[in-house]
């Protein structure tokens, strides 16, 4: 079946609107991807007909939405090829789930010299967690780098072991560089160990097809904006067994059983971490998103992202001037980039933005990894499934212009 | 209201009709504003609020409402850098009691840069001609 992008262009109605007069060439996917209409109808029809809250009320309303909720957990179940759904916790997104799991497991499980090993890729939100625990335990962080290609070899993980090593923090997929890390080695190596392992799917999830089954980790977590569904969404996976080491994090309804003076005693998971009123419509909505591209299919997703990182990668390597950070053979579609010369990456976007082009501009929440490459900012064009090499040529001449103006 | 200097900027300005003009004409005045002395380039001096680097020098002649107004500043970014150069011409020269008198949005809706105000609000300019009118108003005041 060939890829119909012409299809999936028309199911997101933003992608037909302009930006300073020019058609809008949408490549910030890796900070928050469009919605396709499916998605903006379901919030519509949930808030229109369908809402209530959720697990409270015994009226049909709060039934109805409870069951359109609570149906979501299947789905990312699914999605993530996670045999018993109630090893999804929802979240507000990554943050809130790397939050979760450095309150709920970190804080009851670590001591003072236990060390966990990040890689100089994170993503602040897989960072400052830790830096938590670092502040408040005496836990240590030990870092690992990737190579000039910004490969991370699993070999350089597995040597950081030892046997204080309690947790490995790591990405499946750079929000930078695009590296795909091996995943499944370094949790082999781990499991073998006895070593916590938590994944960070923000980046990955929307570009290729996960199992977390077979990525054998201990926590999995994805937010949904990036998956063309509502911001304020997201799930966590968590292995059953680490579930049940780990205490609430926040506090309140829907996470208790029984409230007394002197006595709590706690829901069971998934709802024991999951305290409030939640995102009822946003998790609507990712359960909608997340059908959305299973039914396009996450294999031709990966494999359409491919080819436009293929000519992308060809395309931005004619640039001699243009200095793309990450050579990964096996990256995905996203480009970080520095302009040879004295424009900054905000002359860049500023630029680009003027053509139509949005990307983004900065340290990407990744200082570490900015300091690793010895830039304070770069530009990252990061492209989604229904990105098209056109608009990889609107890049290129974007950028050509930046280059003759600051030049 | 306006300086001569900026008057002339404006006139340049009228003859640039596509923002690729008016960007490159920015872009050439940021690239020859001198830059900033590395040693003053400190925490006073830098301006909060910019997605890039920005520090602003204040250049003060002489005491209470009459005393001259004028600046040094640099940014690490080519198009702030131009931006600076923009708000010197508007307001360099100016006494301090006249600086809170500029109405800069008005001003720089005449160069077509008055986007710069509003709605990237993250380049910093905003925040930079806060900090003159601060800086001015607080020089008016002494």
């Amino acid at each position: 079946m060939t890829y119909n992008i012409d299809a999936i262009r028309a199911d997101f109605p933003i992608l037909s609107r302009e930006v300073n007069g020019k058609p809008l060439v949408y490549l910030d996917n890796g900070a928050s991807a469009q919605k396709p209409k499916v998605v903006i109808d379901a919030i519509t029809q949930a808030y229109s007909h369908e809402y209530a809250n959720v697990h409270r009320g015994l009226h049909y309303l709060s039934n109805l939405a409870t069951d359109k909720y609570e149906a979501v957990r299947g789905k990312v179940a699914q999605f993530l090829g996670v045999p018993d759904e109630n090893e999804i916790v929802f979240t507000s997104g990554t943050t809130e789930a790397f939050n979760l799991v450095s309150y709920g497991w970190g804080a009851h499980n670590l001591k003072a010299g236990d060390e966990i090993i990040l890689s100089v890729m994170e993503h602040h939100a897989n960072i400052v967690p830790w830096h938590f625990l670092r502040e408040r335990l005496g836990v240590k962080l030990v870092w690992v780098d990737c190579d000039t290609n910004g490969d991370l070899d699993p070999q350089a993980v597995i040597d950081a072991m030892t046997p204080r090593t309690r947790m490995i923090a790591i990405t499946h997929l750079s929000n930078v560089l695009g590296t795909v890390v091996d995943v499944k080695s370094i949790c082999e190596a781990a499991r073998a160990r006895g070593i916590v392992t938590c994944v960070d799917g923000s980046q990955a999830a929307v570009h290729m097809p996960v199992n977390v089954a077979d990525l054998g980790c201990d926590f999995y977590a994805i937010t949904g904006h990036k998956l063309y569904g509502p911001s304020g969404s997201g799930a966590i996976y968590m292995k059953r067994a680490r579930m049940d080491e780990m205490q609430p994090f926040m506090g309140g309804g829907d996470m208790i059983r029984d409230v007394h003076r002197d006595t709590i005693t706690w829901n069971d998971p998934p709802m024991k971490f999951e305290a409030g009123t939640p995102g009822i419509v946003q998790q609507i909505g990712l359960g909608v998103a997340l059908d959305y591209m299973m039914g396009v299919g996450m294999e031709a997703i990966a494999a359409h992202e491919t080819s436009l990182r293929d000519y992308a990668r060809t395309r931005l390597d004619g640039l001699n001037w243009l200095n793309v950070q990450g050579k990964s053979a096996t990256k995905a579609a996203i480009f970080s980039f520095t302009l040879e010369g004295a424009a900054h990456a905000h002359d860049i976007s500023t630029v680009l933005d003027k053509k139509g082009v949005a990307v983004r501009a900065g340290h990407h929440c990744a200082q570490p990894l900015m300091d690793h490459m010895g830039v304070p900012a770069t530009c990252r064009a990061s492209f989604a499934m229904y990105n098209t090499t056109d608009e990889v040529d609107a890049l290129v001449d974007a950028l050509e212009l930046c280059h003759d103006l600051f030049a | 209201m306006a300086t001569e200097a900026f008057e002339e900027l404006a006139e340049t300005f009228e003859f640039l009709d596509d923002w690729e003009d008016r960007y490159r004409h920015v872009i050439d005045m940021g690239k020859a504003f001198p830059p900033l002395d590395d040693a003053v380039k400190v925490p006073a001096t830098k301006v909060d609020g910019c997605a890039s680097q920005v520090w602003i020098l204040p250049r003060i002649e002489g005491q209470g409402p009459e005393a001259q107004f004028d600046f040094e500043g640099e940014s690490d970014a080519m198009i702030v850098r131009g931006l600076i150069a923009v708000l010197h011409a508007l307001y360099a020269g100016l006494s301090v009691k006249d600086v809170g008198a500029v109405d800069a949005p008005a001003e720089l809706a005449r160069l077509g840069l008055n986007d710069h105000l509003s709605a990237q609000r993250s380049n910093g300019l905003r925040a930079m001609v806060e900090r003159i009118r601060k800086t001015a108003q607080e020089a008016a005041t002494v």
